[in-house]
């Protein structure tokens, strides 16, 4: 298994090159995984779909489609387009530290 | 992985959209959408009676193909009785609903905000005598093949 050097640890990451245990997951390392995505900074925004994906992830082991996470998390398609520029869907899962999202919508 | 990918990825795509049923418009759409989602650049060209699921007033009206559809499984003059083609849409609308899925007129919007341009085939558009303002807000331009061909450069066509 791959592993990668986020916050001064080895992270073990899966196939997708996401991390494997999404218990190694904390604030500092969504920032690293954020800049290496080219997003220089997390803003309440981005906050707001990283907290959002995170909780449905929780409960129901997958990350929420996308027409959910406009309608519930309150940042609109458009906006969440800017957010995560190279694909709101995969991006944001990897910086929040889940796995790439099963759904096709 | 078990095969090791040298080849670029995908980074853009051109899907094109030539039929009015339900479930010959969703396909392409969908494949829009998760273009979108993994921050592939995406456009949607519709023609012939795929222009249906950018027209104002027919647009949240598609239906399924009773007849003349063999994935139906089901015997042709059965999916010619009165209300059928009306079940199966309704059928599919609930199962589609399911999944997350919006309804044409919603998806048309969120496919346009995730920033996939919206085409219209000039040829059927005047074949069918349509106006601007018969076509929902998010289409961007009536366009030519010609010009179709222009925008696709460095894309993958995707014909539906």
């Amino acid at each position: 298994m791959e592993t990668m050097n986020l916050t001064g640890k080895a992270i073990q990451l899966d196939a997708d090159g996401h991390l494997a245990n999404r218990n190694d997951w904390n604030e500092d390392m969504a920032r690293e995984l954020a800049a290496q995505e080219g997003i220089p900074e997390l803003t309440p925004q981005h906050w707001a779909v990283i907290n959002f994906m995170r909780k449905v992830f929780e409960k129901e082991g997958d990350a929420p489609s996308i027409r959910r996470l406009t309608k519930e998390s309150g940042v609109d398609t458009k906006t969440l387009y800017q957010l995560f520029p190279k694909g709101p869907a995969k991006r944001a899962a990897k910086i929040a530290g889940l796995p790439k999202p099963k759904g096709c919508i | 992985m078990t095969q090791t990918n040298t080849a670029e990825p995908i980074q853009k795509v051109s899907i094109i959209v030539s039929h009015g049923s339900l479930e010959g418009v969703y396909p392409g759409l969908i494949m829009a959408n998760g273009a979108r989602m993994e921050g592939i650049e995406a456009s949607l060209f519709f023609t012939f009676f795929g222009l249906d699921a950018i027209i104002k007033k027919r647009m949240n009206s598609l239906k399924v193909a009773t007849v003349g559809n063999p994935g139906m499984h089901m015997p042709t003059l059965l999916g010619a009785l009165p209300g059928m083609s009306a079940f199966a849409t309704s059928m599919m609308r609930k199962e589609i609903e399911k999944l997350d899925i919006p309804p044409i007129g919603e998806f048309i919007t969120m496919i346009h905000d995730a920033g996939c341009e919206i085409y219209a085939c000039r040829a059927t558009v005047d074949m069918f005598h349509l106006k601007r303002e018969d076509f929902c807000d998010e289409m961007d331009e009536v366009i030519s093949v010609g010009q179709f061909y222009e925008k696709a450069t460095g894309a993958q066509i995707i014909f539906t």
